[in-house]
């Protein structure tokens, strides 16, 4: 019998022990710099915004649609135009993106074949990939004069002009993530339901969908996300003047186009300037809330 | 011997993956109310058989099959909705794929799907469906459940239960018991035995023993070639095939 006690030399940190705990540092320091990135980020902007307090008035700045930061006799922060100007382009590109692109997932991802499959998902992310100057230019050049001409009014730049913008831009985004989601749905539940006369929209409606649905609707909030924090289309097709929209015709103004326009214009420290940063503030909060419902939401399913 | 309408026919039946055969010239009956066993070691094209009946095929890219495959005197490409053929067909995979609901709702699916809708009726087929499948009695008091929160082998009987609620005329059993453990395993052949009378059985299994026990007839598969069909206990006696016999007897490879 030979001696059975381990031999000492056997238990020593080689390369692969040196290196796991290297790589569990590097990802640690990556993983940890998000977090302080997103904390120092909100302590800026809420340090630039806050100045604003004392010329905080509740009442004007969520009750006013007065937007008149320059004015010289009466500067009003009213934010309420701004804030229906997003609201209702994001909310139309949204009306428009998520039925186009939860069609066109399941589409691609549940009834299309072979290189129509590969051909449509190539397709798909290189329009994920225009940069949104472009998206915009379309809405100036092309969507402009057409809504003029189709519907007959004054200007074409306007709520229905950046929602379908919008909407045009999200969905691609929409589609790939949704499409992942019901990739992600094992193809054995796929057999299962169809060896059980299940014919494809079946087993779609009834077994794919409920089982994707945390991943589609991360992909509509995400949707939703960045139809909301989206700048420069919206500034160019929406007109970009103060208004309470009563009608896809009217031209709006959004939150985000209105820090990247008048930002620059604006002496550092100046109430105007604070005030953008406060609308900063009011972007990231309501982002923040998103995706924090987003969270609960997809918890609240994995519990049920 | 009668001259019954075969359930199954299948006449010089040829599968391929693409350049691969996986099953060459294979032509056997099988007649209404019997359980037909299929043998034979791996990769000999049995599983593949069984794709074909119900047209699985269209799920795998480059798998095409040649020569006459027919269900109850049809051939089965002659269908012109598909999902009718599966439904008449019933399938038992070699581990047991749950869908991703409850107990209930994965025994309910099919009759929902035939529209089937009173709450009564779908409890009726359920309860009989599992009671069948020997299942009832284990989760009676779980059927809102999930069903992949069951084990192992009661997740197999659960597929049983699914594939007896659309009342096939034909049920394709492809190596059931694998995860099931020897007692239920008893039960569920019992079941068989008894379900005979209603449909036909084909039944793909690598327990020889379990063809004894089961089959009227039994064929050998080997490398893609049906060598022999005959009654199962020609197998035993070496009336059938000498391969056959040395398979059965373990003395192969
Ligand atoms: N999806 C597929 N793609 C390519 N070849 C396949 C596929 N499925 C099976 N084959 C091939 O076809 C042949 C027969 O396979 P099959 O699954 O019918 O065998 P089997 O008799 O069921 O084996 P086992 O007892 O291991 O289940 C094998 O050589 C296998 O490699
Ligand atoms: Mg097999």
């Amino acid at each position: 019998m030979t001696d059975r006690k381990a031999d000492p030399a056997v238990d020593r940190r080689d390369v692969a022990w040196w290196s796991d705990k290297a790589v569990s540092v590097l990802v640690f320091l990556g993983g940890i710099s998000a977090i302080l990135f997103i904390i120092g980020i909100f302590v800026f902007i809420t340090r630039e915004g806050f100045g604003f307090g004392e010329h905080f008035k509740a009442g004007e700045i969520f009750g006013s649609t007065r937007w008149a930061p320059t004015s010289d006799s009466n500067p009003t922060y009213g934010i309420l135009a701004l804030v229906a100007g997003t609201a209702s382009v994001t909310g139309l590109a949204m009306l428009i993106a998520v039925p186009f692109s939860l069609g066109a997932a399941i589409y691609i991802a549940e009834f299309a074949k072979g290189r129509t499959r590969e051909v449509l998902k190539v397709l798909v992310e290189m329009l994920a990939a225009i940069p949104s100057v472009v998206w915009g230019f379309i809405g100036l050049t092309i969507m402009n004069p057409l809504i003029i001409q189709t519907f007959d009014v004054p200007i074409g730049l306007c709520v229905l002009n950046s929602g379908l913008i919008l909407g045009l831009m999200a969905a691609p985004i929409m589609t790939t993530i949704a499409e992942d989601a019901l990739k992600a749905v094992p193809d054995s539940y796929r057999e299962a339901a169809e060896a059980l006369g299940a014919t494809r929209w079946q087993v779609t409606r009834r077994v794919v969908l409920p089982a994707a649905r945390q991943g589609l609707l991360a992909a509509v909030l995400l949707g939703v996300g960045r139809g909301f924090g989206e700048t420069m289309a919206v500034l160019m097709a929406s007109g970009h003047s103060i208004n309470l929209p009563t009608s896809p015709f009217d031209s709006v103004r959004a939150l985000t186009a209105t820090i990247a326009a008048e930002l620059g214009e604006t002496a550092v420290g100046s109430p105007h300037y604070q005030a953008l940063f406060m609308l900063g503030i009011l972007l990231f909060a309501v982002t923040f809330l998103i995706n924090l419902a987003a969270d609960l939401i997809v918890r609240g399913i994995r519990k049920g | 011997m009668v001259t019954a309408t075969p359930e199954i026919r299948v006449q010089n039946l040829s599968i391929q993956y693409g350049e691969k055969v996986a099953l060459a010239g294979a032509s056997f009956e099988v007649m209404p109310n019997e359980i037909f066993g299929i043998i034979g070691p791996a990769n000999s094209g049995k599983t593949s058989f069984l794709k074909v009946l119900n047209r699985m095929d269209t799920f795998t890219p480059g798998m095409r099959f040649s020569g006459t495959a027919e269900v109850g005197g049809r051939d089965v490409r002659s269908w012109r909705n598909l999902y009718a053929l599966r439904r008449r067909i019933g399938v038992v995979f070699p581990l047991p794929v749950g869908l991703p609901l409850s107990v209930y709702d994965n025994v309910a699916f099919a009759p929902r799907l035939a529209g089937v809708r009173g709450k009564a009726e779908l409890d009726a087929i359920v309860e009989r469906c599992l009671r069948r499948a020997a299942l009832w009695d284990e989760v009676k008091d779980r059927l809102k459940a999930l069903g992949s929160l069951l084990s192992g082998g009661q997740q197999q009987r659960l597929t049983i239960a699914r594939a007896l609620s659309q009342e096939p005329s034909i049920l394709l059993l492809d190596e059931f018991s694998i995860a099931v453990d020897p007692v239920t395993t008893m039960r569920i052949e019992d079941v068989l035995k008894e379900l005979k009378q209603e449909m036909t059985i084909v039944l793909v299994t690598n327990l020889v023993q379990q063809a004894r026990r089961l089959a009227d007839r039994t064929a050998f598969f080997l490398m893609g070639e049906c060598v022999s069909v005959s009654p199962t206990e020609a197998l035993f006696t070496g009336d059938a095939d000498p391969r056959a016999r040395d398979y059965v007897e373990g003395r192969f490879g």
